[in-house]
């Protein structure tokens, strides 16, 4: 036994000795970690919205050469973990990533729970993070405690007033009334939607209807739909999940709601969406928006679409792609792997991304869109934040 | 009526989920946790012919069945015979079978990850009709009558064939039945087999109106285990009970109080039935 245990140690000590040469021989890339659900509920999610965009970014930066640092230019090297959808095994992942691994950066974690619940390691490790899939009304009280820390996606408030400004917009034009009804879906980020926005939508003058929760993962949407129909609705808001988001518009079309104004939350900017409903979703609202004809942002979808075979969704990807071309240019702006001078260079300077000129007033940017919707094909944004291009409102003429 | 008619369909879709795990843990005696995936692998099926060749999901259903039936053959004699070879009673088996198809769940996300780890998006008889007055999905209402179809057929075989008897001995005691010249190794793998087909059949019916992702198994293994362990064990019936009282519960609380506490309606029937007839509804006392 005793002589078993000892041949175990030397066997680890050489491989231990072999993976310290090869990380000697390793110094002449940056090593980048990302971690992010590959299994578990956010999964699909982040399979559209974060790791493809890693992808993307790894390859373009390697391809030209990689990043200019210490008066040269290096390869990126990706660590990747999954996360499971677990925030423990985040945080885990994360440490092993700064203590392991040893990563020069880490791209910040997918879903607004994750991007909390990690932020005090990767601050401990002093990691800037630049959060995209993050919304939240806690941002200034966050990057005041974690001054790594950015938001780059808008918070809670600005997400409902894209909604309400909409709805609002619609109002006045004569095409809606005065009558909302609205669900959620019971779950922090739902919940969260929902308080915010019932005395949004009450100051403006909207009466809400129907006001209900569902569970997640709820298999039969129906009885909400019903419901919903019932109240007599000029417009329809879900603070709603990808399966539910599905799940409420397949309803809403065997139902057939006939609001005006149809607004689903997260996965309506999905491809996938509209793969799944074609025309009839024409004119469906939804979070998230872009601008097609915006050159910078053409470009980023067609490499997407050619590097890694898929169409970005038309939301937060490009705000991810953008998080992380602020994040190499101020890698090659210090011109170092020092992260804490980098970190300062985020917070002085002004990038040049997929989503146009980024700048961090008290590390968050205020360059986002909230409100979209599908026109003929394309989930065009409607409403935002310091963005170009809005298209106009068109109001939801039945399911066909 | 809409809350009768809803309600029903919505217990089909139960069925489908909890009829197999009904036979593999009452026939086979193998609790298995991976039962989620083996539905989720039958959506996988019928998504991807559909997205890639259009192929109806009606027709994967005929080719789904025959693999997974294989497939779950397989996994029996290859990895959880020997679990109940070498297993002294009912609760070691139990536990050993607990963390080898608990494994078997995260081998199986892990594949049908690298297959297509995005949502399983696309729409089939996506089309309202009317049903003694309610509108519903029609793709709700052909896993309805699939469901049906399948507890009908089973509930046949197990009374009026003979390996349905054999099946059925096996489910009351597994050495009595072995005692009076039943195969019972044998029969335990066709459970088990039937089982995991019928499962992943479900799961090719649930994901026309049910958008699901690779890793959604484990909540169809939490409601199949409450439909399974309501209804009592190895009793075909009580799966169909429990799943048609499951879905008429949720669904009138869901319409007539708030969709927000179906689940809590849900826990709250699975708790009564466990604390007045713990063996469930069909169950028989363990002697």
């Amino acid at each position: 036994m005793k002589r078993r245990s000892l041949l175990k140690l030397a066997a680890a000590t050489l491989a231990g000795s072999v993976a310290l040469s090869g990380a000697a021989l390793a110094a002449d890339t940056v090593k980048i970690g990302a971690v992010a659900p590959k299994t578990g509920p956010l999964a699909g999610g982040a399979a559209v919205t974060q790791w493809p965009n890693i992808e993307l970014w790894v390859k373009q930066v390697n391809e030209r050469g990689g990043l200019k640092v210490d008066g040269t230019q290096k390869l990126i090297e990706l660590v990747e973990y999954d996360d499971k959808t677990n925030p423990a095994e985040h945080i885990k992942a994360a440490q092993r990533l700064a203590t392991q691994d040893e990563v020069d950066f880490i791209v910040a974690p997918y879903g607004t729970g994750f991007n909390i619940a990690a932020a005090p390691i990767y601050a401990k490790y002093g990691y800037p993070m630049i959060a995209v899939s993050a919304i939240t009304d806690k941002i200034s009280e966050l990057t005041d405690r974690y001054p790594n820390l950015f938001f780059t996606l808008g918070s809670t408030t600005a997400f409902v007033e894209g909604v309400r400004d909409v709805l609002v917009e619609m109002r006045d034009a004569g095409t809606i009334g005065n009558k909302i009804a609205m669900v959620n879906v019971a779950d922090a980020f739902g919940i969260e939607l929902a308080d915010v926005a019932r005395p949004k939508f009450e100051e403006a003058g909207f009466e809400i209807v129907y006001d209900k929760s569902y569970p997640l993962g709820t298999p039969d949407l129906s009885p909400v739909m019903k419901g919903a129909k019932a109240s007599g609705p000029d417009a329809f808001v879900a603070w709603s999940y990808p399966p539910d988001t599905f799940g409420l518009t397949e309803q809403a079309i065997i139902e057939d709601l006939d609001v005006k104004a149809f607004y689903t939350a997260v996965a309506t900017s999905f491809p996938a969406y509209s793969g799944a409903f074609g025309s009839k979703i024409n004119n469906v609202l939804g979070a998230g928006g872009t601008n097609p004809d915006d050159p910078a942002t053409a470009a980023w979808r067609k490499a997407h679409e050619e590097i890694t075979g898929k169409v970005p969704d038309y939301w937060a990807s490009a705000n991810t792609y953008a998080a992380l071309q602020v994040l190499e240019q101020a890698i090659e702006g210090v011109g170092s792997t020092d992260r804490e001078a980098v970190t300062q260079y985020i917070k002085d300077n002004s990038f040049d991304t997929v989503m146009g000129q980024i700048t961090f007033d008290n590390q968050n940017s205020a360059k986002f869109w909230s409100v979209g919707q599908w026109q003929d094909g394309v989930f065009r944004g409607v409403k935002g934040s310091n963005v170009d291009g809005a298209a106009d409102i068109r109001s939801k003429d039945g399911w066909n | 009526m809409d809350i009768l008619v809803s309600g029903l369909l919505l217990a089909g879709t139960y069925a489908l989920m909890a009829m197999g795990l009904n036979l593999q843990y009452g026939v086979a005696r193998i609790m298995n946790l991976a039962n989620g995936e083996m539905l989720v692998l039958g959506a996988l099926a019928a998504f991807w012919l559909f997205v890639t060749y259009q192929v109806s999901p009606m027709l994967t259903l005929f080719i789904v069945a025959p693999v997974s039936f294989a497939g779950n053959w397989l996994i029996y004699r290859i990895f959880l015979r020997p679990l109940v070879r070498r297993s002294k009673s009912q609760g070691q088996l139990e536990v050993d079978s607990i963390l080898a198809t608990f494994g078997m769940s995260f081998a199986l996300v892990g594949i049908m990850v690298s297959i297509h780890g995005e949502y399983f998006t696309y729409k089939y008889l996506s089309e309202p009709i009317t049903l003694l007055g309610t509108t519903v999905a029609l793709n709700r209402f052909v896993a309805f009558l699939v469901a049906v179809l399948i507890a009908g057929a089973l509930y046949l075989w197990l009374n009026r064939t003979r390996p349905g008897v054999a099946v059925r001995a096996v489910a009351v005691d597994t050495e009595a039945a072995g005692l009076v010249g039943i195969n019972v190794p044998r029969i335990s793998a066709i459970a088990f087999a039937i089982g995991g087909a019928v499962t992943s059949v479900g799961g090719s019916l649930i994901s026309t109106f049910i958008t699901l992702d690779a890793s959604i198994g484990v909540i169809f293994t939490m409601k199949a285990l409450i439909i399974v362990i309501m209804g009592g064990v190895g009793d075909i019936r009580g799966a169909i009970v429990a799943a048609i009282i499951l879905g008429l519960v949720e669904t009138a609380v869901a319409t007539l109080i708030d969709p927000g506490l179906t689940l809590a309606a849900a826990y709250l029937i699975f708790l009564a039935v466990l604390l007045f007839r713990p063996q469930g509804i069909f169950g028989r006392r363990a002697t």
